[in-house]
């Protein structure tokens, strides 16, 4: 999930007989599950909350590239590298349609990204950590766009027409960067003794942080009410988070490997497995901006965007002057 | 195909992949740092294109080799001193202003050599030309309108494509260069001697910086050493490091 913590900006549901006729009929048509387009009038804190939404979920996809990108460089085959490649180009073109979705919301791109670069948007918590060996590639693509599917096949439903289209599109790629992800695991878990160790140490670091991706268990998410009654949301986090572990904790199996938490535990009667949650402290300095990758992250794409300022501005002034040349030559 | 010795056709075949190769990895040290996103987006596919070529060309080059060596084999497993590609993709990236610039000036180049390299007398060489140029077209489409739109932007743009150019152009002459591999290629209709290119070269080249209001430096130095390997740069060395550090480091792993 790479929408954590959303802070909704009201603070409780609005009772029917609040509401004006126009949030009445808006919430009608959300119960009747018909999308809210870009021209339709929608209350002022539901395109604020979406517009946090779907910027953070953009900034994740675009901060993502770098702990990819990471390994690029040292990818050990030709094609390893290439997939990689697509992988994380991907991820941008991601970013992109998200973007493009909340500029439906009369917000630019420029200054959501701006608002990242103050620290006043956050992205999702996963890419603040780093990645440590070859396997990382391997249980990224398999964990977190394996936790990430989860979320947005959830969020196809969402109530909001351009966003629940950019998830439809996005999930399929995420799909298949997932089974790419697992795919090359099972290499490393089938291959030599450092090979599989590898593998370990990579699931043994990225399972908790994947589980963070679906931020605070339900008692202590304040946010959720509104945005599950706008569907901004669809599903609650534990619910979420539940189906990600049944889900992995067969592929951990599969592969040989030990399980990441020594508590994991089949339960016949719920018919789900019991898991430990994740150290919630930890999750909240990392949102804080205390986790191991924060600062370098921050900084790298801060670089970027400043080192890349005469660049933009150059395309522009050249664009600038060929449309005045051809209104000259008119 | 006309008789040639294998060993000249290897060492063609190792130019051609290595150039992409270098270049290919220069470009996705771009990879999340670029300007712009259509430009993260835009540098990873041309990555991509350029190591889908080193697959072709490294692999049709052990093939010729006869020792049973995988395009992998030779991208990771060979030093410095057997690499064959030209100086200039191995430079560092420098700016953006230079990478597009050096981008550029191997697009032009290769959407050249690759268009005649369709006619080659050799199949396999016309096959994967056929496929590679296609990209190549599209790759110097952009890279130009890239070098016009800095070249003729701003002032700073300007001045830092002039830098750019006044850096890399010193290594353009060794694209030119012919040996007696390059003529034993053109004497079996295999490859064009790249000297017979210039003209063609100059001509896009010339075009393109006119348009960019940018200025060819004037002295005609050629830094050279890469594509016969006599003496590569400083930089070959460090990038391979990265490069191969997996597969030296865990020697016959399957990945
Ligand atoms: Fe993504
Ligand atoms: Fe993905």
């Amino acid at each position: 999930m790479y929408a954590q913590m959303v802070k909704t900006a009201s603070n409780r549901v609005k009772t029917r007989e609040e509401m004006s006729p126009e949030e009445q009929h808006f919430q009608d048509k959300i119960d009747n599950d018909v999308k809210i387009e870009p021209k339709d009038w929608m209350p002022e804190d539901y395109r604020r909350t979406l517009i946090r939404q779907i910027g953070q979920h953009a900034h994740s996809e675009v901060v993502g590239q770098l702990p990819e990108g990471n390994w690029i460089t040292r990818a050990p085959t030709l094609e390893r590298k290439a997939i990689l490649l697509a992988k994380v180009q991907d991820e941008a073109g991601h970013g992109l349609y998200l973007y493009s979705a909340a500029e439906t919301l009369g917000v630019s791109r420029d200054e959501l990204i701006e608002l990242l670069h103050e620290g006043k948007m956050k992205y999702s918590s996963i890419f603040n950590y780093p990645t440590l060996n070859w396997a990382d590639i391997g249980a990224v693509g398999w964990l977190v766009d394996g936790a990430a599917i989860i979320n947005q096949v959830a969020l196809q439903r969402t109530s909001y027409g351009p966003y629940s289209r950019a998830m439809i599109r996005i999930c399929k790629e995420e799909s298949f960067h997932a089974r790419q992800g697992y795919s090359a695991i099972m290499k490393m878990a089938f291959g030599t003794p450092e090979q599989k160790k590898m593998a370990q140490d990579a699931v043994n670091r990225l399972w908790f942080p994947a589980l963070m991706m679906f931020g605070p268990s339900d008692k202590d998410s304040v946010h959720s009410e509104q945005s599950m009654a706008w569907k901004i949301k669809v599903k609650t986090n534990d619910e979420l988070r539940q189906q990600f572990v049944d889900q992995t904790v067969p592929q951990i199996d599969y592969l040989g490997l030990e399980r990441p938490d020594p508590t994991i535990k089949w339960n016949e009667e719920r018919g789900h497995y019991d898991f430990a949650m994740p150290d919630w402290d930890e999750f909240f300095n990392v949102i804080k901006g205390n986790g191991p990758c924060n600062a370098d992250r921050m900084e790298n794409r801060r670089k970027a965007w400043e080192d890349g300022a005469w660049v933009r501005e150059g395309l522009l002034e050249h664009a600038r002057k060929k449309a005045a040349r051809k209104v000259a030559a008119e | 195909m006309a008789e040639v010795d294998k060993d000249k056709l290897y060492q063609f075949l190792l130019r051609m992949g290595d150039n992409t190769l270098i270049l290919g990895h220069r470009v996705s040290e771009w990879c999340g740092h670029s300007p712009v996103l259509e430009e993260d987006i835009a540098l990873a596919n041309t990555a991509l294109d350029l190591i889908g070529q080193t697959q072709m060309w490294l692999g049709y080059a052990g093939e010729v080799q006869g020792e049973g060596k995988s395009a992998d084999d030779l991208a990771f497993l060979r030093d410095a001193w057997d690499f064959r590609n030209v100086l200039l993709v191995e430079l560092p990236n420098g700016d953006f202003g230079r990478t597009m610039m050096r981008q550029f000036l191997y697009d032009a180049w290769s959407s050249i050599m690759l268009g005649h390299l369709q006619k080659s007398t050799d199949e396999r060489i016309a096959a994967i030309a056929a496929k590679a140029s296609k990209e190549a077209a599209y790759h110097v489409e952009r890279s130009s309108g890239t070098v016009v739109g800095l070249g003729d932007g701003t002032e700073e743009s300007h001045n830092r494509m002039q830098a750019a150019l006044d850096y890399l152009w010193p290594y353009v002459g060794e694209m030119f260069a012919s040996d007696e591999i390059d003529l034993a290629m053109a004497a079996a209709g295999i490859a064009p001697d790249p000297a017979n290119l210039r003209d063609e070269y100059d001509a896009l080249v010339g075009r393109v910086l006119d348009e960019a209001t940018l200025a060819i430096p004037a002295g005609n130095y050629v830094h050279k050493g890469g594509r016969d390997g006599r003496m590569h740069t400083e930089h070959l060395g460090h990038l391979l490091c990265e490069m191969q550090w997996l597969q030296r480091a865990y020697p016959g792993c399957e990945w």
